[in-house]
C-alpha cells in the first residue's frame, strides 16, 4: 500500500534556530499516527508544513503517491487535508453554524443540521445557533473539529485536541477518531499525553530538536519508555510530601453567588472554599462551569456585586472592593488562562512582559522604567524555568505556547506571592515543562504560599493538589482530601452528582 | 498567478519607516496626475508647494510658524492614540485653549507683567483639558464614545467662539467687526527669527515633544497606556486602569491642543477673531500616524505637513493651483499612508496555482 502522505527530508529554517531537520514521515491510509515532542521540537512547524502555512526549504512532500507544493491552508483543503489548531480561528460574534458555513458550502439552515447531526454522531455535542463567545473553550474545540470533519478530509490534523475535554470526553474523542480512521481518513495526533497516545494511536513519531529521533509503535511502549524518547532523559514525578497546611485561610470564598456582566457567562452559586497557607488546592470540572468566572473574580479583573450574597477575603480582609492590583499588593499572584494578550502581549518584548506585573518589584523609579533592571528580571525568568526563545529580548508572540506560559508561571512565582492562583497552569506544556511546572508550585507550597490551581487535567490534580473541589453548573462540591479519593468519584462528581449527594446529606465532607 | 495578503510574523523598523516615506511617493505621484489633469505643470506645482517655501527667509519662517501647533497637537494626540483613545476634537480643544487665554489677555490689557503670557499658556492648557475632559467624563461615567463626543464638542466650541467675539470679547472700538481688541504686547510671544513670523512658542513644541519622548519611551504612565492600547484585556490583568487611561489620554491631548491654541492667539494672530486655526486638529490627526505615533517622527511629518500648508498657499499665487490644494494633499496623504500602513504588517505573497 502506497502512503498517503510522505515526507522526505524536509528541513525548515528559521534565522535562529533549524526548525525541521531532514524529517523523514509517512502517513499511511487509515491510521492514527501520533508526533510526539517536547516544546520547541518542531512538531507545530512540521505540522504548518504539512498545512501549507509555510514551506519548506529543502525536500519533498508527497500526497497520494504524488509531488505536491502546498502553497496555502487552501491549498491543502482542497487536497483533503483538515487541521484543528491549538488555537482557535473562530468568530466569536457569529453563531457555530455562521462560522462552519465561511468553510463549508451550503445554507446556514441545512448546515445547522448537518453540524448537530454530525455532532450527535461523533459526541461532539453542540447547538449550532449558540454565539461563538459564549461558548467554552472545550465547546469551541468541538466546533473545530466539526468543521473539519464536514470537509471530508482524508488527512485530519490534530494538535493537542484533548486538552480542553474532560475524561469522559476523551474517549468520546477516541471513538470518533477511530470511526473516522474506520472511514478510511488518516489522523496525525499531537499530544504529549503520553498514555492517551498508547491508547490511540497505531505508530509514533518521536521528534527532538526538530529531528525525528524514533518511530515506534506506542502499544509496545510504556509512557516511561516513551517519556524518555522524547525528552532524552528520564523525568521523575515530584516530590509530594504531605501539604503542612497551617489553620489561617488566606484565601476564603463563603456562600458567594455572582452574576457575570459577560451575558452569557456562567452565573455562580453559593460557591465556598478556603485555602490555606501550605497547601495547593485543584479545582477540577470541565471547563465552562464557572471556573473562568470564578478565576475573574478572585483575580481582581471582575468585580463581586454588593447586590449579591458572599464574600472574599485574603488573610481575613474583604477584599471584594479591591481590584487586582491591591489584590496583588496582598500577596496574590495570579496566572490566567489566556497567555496571548492577557497573560502576556505578544506585540512587546519579553522583558517588557516582564514589567506587566512585577513592576511595583524594583522596577520603577519615580515612574520611571528602569530597562536594565527590568532585562535582568525577565533573564532570570527564562533561566529559572527553561524559556526556550531569543533572549529578554524576544517579543512574547515569537515563543511557542508552552514556553511562554513557563515564562508566565515564572514571572508570577518570581514575584513570591503569598497566594498564587494558576487557570490550566501546564495546558499544552510537554511532560518535561509541566513536570518543571508541578515541583515549583510544590516548591512554593512548601515555602507556606497558599496554591490554587484549575486545571481540566485530573492527573495533574491529583499528582499536585492537597484537596479538590469540583466544579459544575457554577457550583462548587464539598472538598475532598485528595488521597482519600479517587478519580472515578471526581469524574462522577464532575457531571454534577455532588449536588444530589449535598442535598441528600449523604456526603460527609 | 495570484497574491494574497499574509500577516507578518514581526514588525521591522525598516517597514515603519517605509510605510511614510511610500504614502509621500504615491501622494506626489497622484498629485502629479492631478495637477496635468488641471492643465498645469506637475514639475511646476511642485516646484510651488516644497521649494519656494525653503527658499525664501519668510517661506521657512511661515513653515516652521506652522511647525509648532501641528508639532504640539500631534503629540499630545499620538499619546492617546497609542491607547486606543480616539480624541478627534482636537481643533476644539485647540479653540477653548485660544479663548480661554484670550479672555485672559483682554482682562489683563493694560498690564506689562511678564506673568501674562505665562499665565495664559497655563490657562489656555487647562481649557483645552477640561474641553477634551468632557469627553473622558462623558466616556467613563456614561460609556459614550469619544470620537463622536469629541468631534461634536468642536463644533460647539466653534459655536462658543462665535458667540464670544460678537459679544462679551468683541473690541469696543471695532466698528462690531467680530474680533476682539488687539493684545497688548506682555500677551503677545517675542519674535524667534526677524523678518518672519515665528515666535516663541516653537519652544514650547519642542519641549512637549521631549517630554513626549520620556513619556512614551521612559515612563511608567506611558508603558500603562500602550498595554491598554495593545491589549485591553492584559491591562486589566495586571490591574491598570482604563478609565485612567481614558482620562489621561484625553486630557494630555487636550491639554497640548490647548497650549497650541494659545500660541495662536498670542502669535500671528494677536487677537481673537472667527477663524484662528486652519484645521491644525484636524491635521495634527493625519501628522500623528504619519509620523508612526513616535515622538520623532512626528517631528518630521509636522514639518512635512506644515510644507503641504505653506506651499498650498504659494502655488495658489505662483502657479495659480485652486485654494483646497492644500487640503486635497492632505486627504491624499492620509489615505495612502492608510494603504501603505497595511503592508507594515501584512505582506504579499504570490500565490501559483498548480495543477
Amino acid at each position: 500500500m502506497s502512503a498517503l502522505l510522505r515526507l522526505r527530508g524536509i528541513t525548515k529554517v528559521y534565522p535562529s534556530v533549524v526548525a525541521s531537520d531532514r524529517i523523514d514521515l509517512d502517513i499511511q491510509p487509515g491510521e492514527i499516527h501520533a508526533i510526539l515532542g517536547e516544546n520547541g521540537a518542531g512538531k507545530s512547524t512540521l505540522m504548518k508544513l504539512i498545512y501549507g502555512v509555510s514551506q519548506p526549504d529543502e525536500g519533498e512532500i508527497q500526497w497520494q503517491g504524488q509531488t505536491v507544493h502546498i502553497r496555502s491552508p487552501a491549498q491543502a483543503r482542497q487536497l483533503g487535508i483538515g487541521m484543528v489548531f491549538q488555537h482557535f480561528s473562530l468568530f466569536e460574534s457569529l453563531t457555530v453554524a455562521q462560522n462552519i458555513s465561511l468553510a463549508v458550502k451550503g445554507s446556514i439552515r441545512e448546515l445547522s443540521a448537518r453540524v448537530e447531526e454530525t455532532g450527535a454522531r461523533f459526541g461532539l455535542p453542540i447547538k449550532a445557533d449558540t454565539v461563538v463567545h459564549s461558548l467554552s473553550v472545550g465547546e469551541r474545540q468541538r466546533v473545530e473539529i466539526i468543521r473539519c470533519i464536514l470537509q471530508n478530509p482524508k488527512l485530519l490534523i490534530m494538535d493537542e485536541p484533548t486538552s480542553v475535554l474532560p475524561p469522559q470526553g476523551v474517549q468520546q474523542l477516541f471513538e470518533t477518531l477511530r470511526r473516522l480512521r474506520d472511514e478510511g481518513c488518516s489522523i496525525l495526533y499531537i499530544s504529549h499525553k503520553l498514555e492517551e497516545i498508547r491508547q490511540l494511536c497505531d505508530k509514533a513519531t518521536v521528534l527532538r530538536a526538530g529531528r525525528v529521533v524514533a518511530s515506534a509503535d506506542p502499544a509496545s511502549h510504556s509512557n516511561e519508555s516513551l517519556a524518555n524518547l522524547m525528552i532524552g532523559r528520564s523525568i521523575e514525578p515530584p516530590p509530594h510530601a504531605p501539604a503542612n497546611a497551617g489553620d489561617a485561610k488566606r484565601l476564603l470564598i463563603q456562600s458567594l453567588d455572582h452574576v457575570p456582566t459577560d451575558p452569557f457567562g456562567t452565573v455562580l452559586k453559593g460557591i465556598s472554599l478556603h485555602v490555606s497557607p501550605g497547601e495547593i488546592v485543584g479545582i477540577a470540572g470541565v471547563s465552562g462551569n464557572g471556573q473562568n468566572e470564578l478565576m475573574r473574580l478572585v483575580s481582581g479583573e471582575e468585580l463581586h456585586s454588593a447586590h449579591h450574597a458572599g464574600e472574599l477575603s485574603i488573610d481575613g480582609t474583604c477584599v471584594d472592593r479591591l481590584g487586582p492590583l491591591q489584590r496583588r499588593t496582598k500577596g496574590l499572584g495570579f496566572v490566567p488562562e489566556e497567555r496571548l494578550g492577557r497573560g502576556a502581549v505578544p506585540e512587546l518584548s519579553l522583558s517588557l512582559n516582564g514589567l506587566l506585573t512585577a513592576y511595583r518589584h524594583g522596577l520603577t523609579r519615580l515612574g520611571m522604567i528602569r530597562f536594565g533592571a527590568a532585562r535582568k528580571f525577565a533573564r532570570q525568568c527564562i533561566s529559572d524555568h527553561d524559556v526556550r526563545c531569543g533572549g529578554e529580548q524576544s517579543l512574547a508572540g515569537s515563543l511557542s505556547g508552552g514556553n511562554l506560559q513557563k515564562f508566565i508561571v515564572g514571572r508570577e512565582i518570581a514575584l513570591q506571592p503569598s497566594l498564587l492562583v494558576l487557570s490550566q497552569p501546564t495546558w499544552g506544556l510537554d511532560v518535561g515543562a509541566a513536570s518543571n511546572i508541578r515541583r515549583a508550585l510544590l516548591q512554593l507550597r512548601d515555602s507556606g504560599a497558599a496554591v490554587l490551581v484549575v486545571s481540566e487535567e485530573l492527573e495533574e490534580l491529583f499528582e499536585i493538589s492537597d484537596r479538590l473541589y469540583v466544579m459544575f453548573d457554577g457550583h462548587l462540591s464539598p472538598s475532598l482530601t485528595t488521597r482519600d479519593t479517587s478519580t472515578t468519584q471526581i469524574g462522577r462528581w464532575m457531571s454534577g452528582e455532588f449536588l444530589q449527594e449535598t442535598i441528600t446529606g449523604a456526603s460527609d465532607h | 498567478m495570484a497574491y494574497r495578503l499574509v500577516a507578518r510574523t514581526e514588525t521591522s523598523l525598516r517597514a515603519q519607516l517605509l510605510v511614510p516615506l511610500a504614502a509621500i511617493t504615491l501622494t506626489l505621484l497622484a498629485g502629479s496626475v492631478l495637477f496635468s489633469l488641471l492643465g498645469k505643470s506637475p514639475l511646476a506645482a511642485f516646484h510651488a508647494f516644497f521649494v519656494e517655501p525653503l527658499s525664501t527667509r519668510y517661506g521657512i519662517g511661515e513653515v516652521l510658524l506652522k511647525t509648532g501647533p501641528l508639532l504640539l497637537i500631534a503629540q499630545g494626540l499620538a499619546i492617546g492614540f497609542r491607547a486606543r483613545v480616539w480624541n478627534i476634537g482636537a481643533e476644539g480643544q485647540l479653540l477653548a485653549g485660544a479663548m480661554a487665554a484670550s479672555a485672559l489677555a483682554l482682562h489683563f490689557d493694560t498690564t506689562e507683567s511678564v506673568w501674562l503670557l505665562p499665565a495664559m499658556v497655563c490657562i489656555g492648557t487647562l481649557a483645552g483639558a477640561a474641553w477634551a475632559g468632557i469627553a473622558a467624563w462623558l466616556r467613563t461615567a456614561y460609556n459614550a464614545n469619544e470620537i463622536l463626543v469629541t468631534f461634536m464638542l468642536s463644533s460647539i466650541a466653534l459655536q462658543l467662539l462665535y458667540y464670544l467675539v460678537s459679544g462679551p470679547l468683541r473690541d469696543p472700538m471695532g466698528l462690531s467687526f467680530p474680533q476682539s481688541a488687539l493684545f497688548s504686547d506682555a500677551a503677545l510671544f517675542a519674535p524667534l527669527l526677524e523678518h518672519t513670523r515665528v515666535n516663541n512658542s516653537l519652544y514650547l513644541s519642542f519641549g512637549a515633544t521631549i517630554l513626549a519622548w520620556i513619556f512614551v519611551q521612559r515612563s511608567l504612565s506611558g508603558y500603562k497606556l500602550l498595554i491598554g492600547g495593545l491589549a485591553p484585556q492584559a491591562a486589566r490583568y495586571a490591574g491598570f486602569s482604563e478609565k485612567k487611561a481614558v482620562w489621561l489620554g484625553l486630557l494630555i491631548g487636550g491639554a497640548a491642543a490647548g497650549m497650541a491654541g494659545v500660541g495662536e492667539v498670542a502669535g500671528p494672530l494677536g487677537l481673537l477673531q472667527r477663524s484662528i486655526s486652519p484645521g491644525y486638529g484636524f491635521a495634527a490627526i493625519i501628522v500623528a500616524f504619519l509620523g508612526g505615533l513616535h515622538p520623532i517622527g512626528i517631528v518630521f511629518a509636522a514639518f512635512f505637513m506644515a510644507l503641504i500648508y505653506v506651499g498650498g498657499d504659494m502655488s495658489l499665487v505662483s502657479v495659480g493651483l485652486p485654494n483646497s490644494s492644500a487640503t486635497i494633499f492632505q486627504g491624499m496623504l492620509l489615505v495612502f499612508y492608510l494603504a501603505c500602513y497595511l503592508f507594515a504588517n501584512h505582506r504579499l505573497q504570490k500565490v501559483e496555482i498548480r495543477h
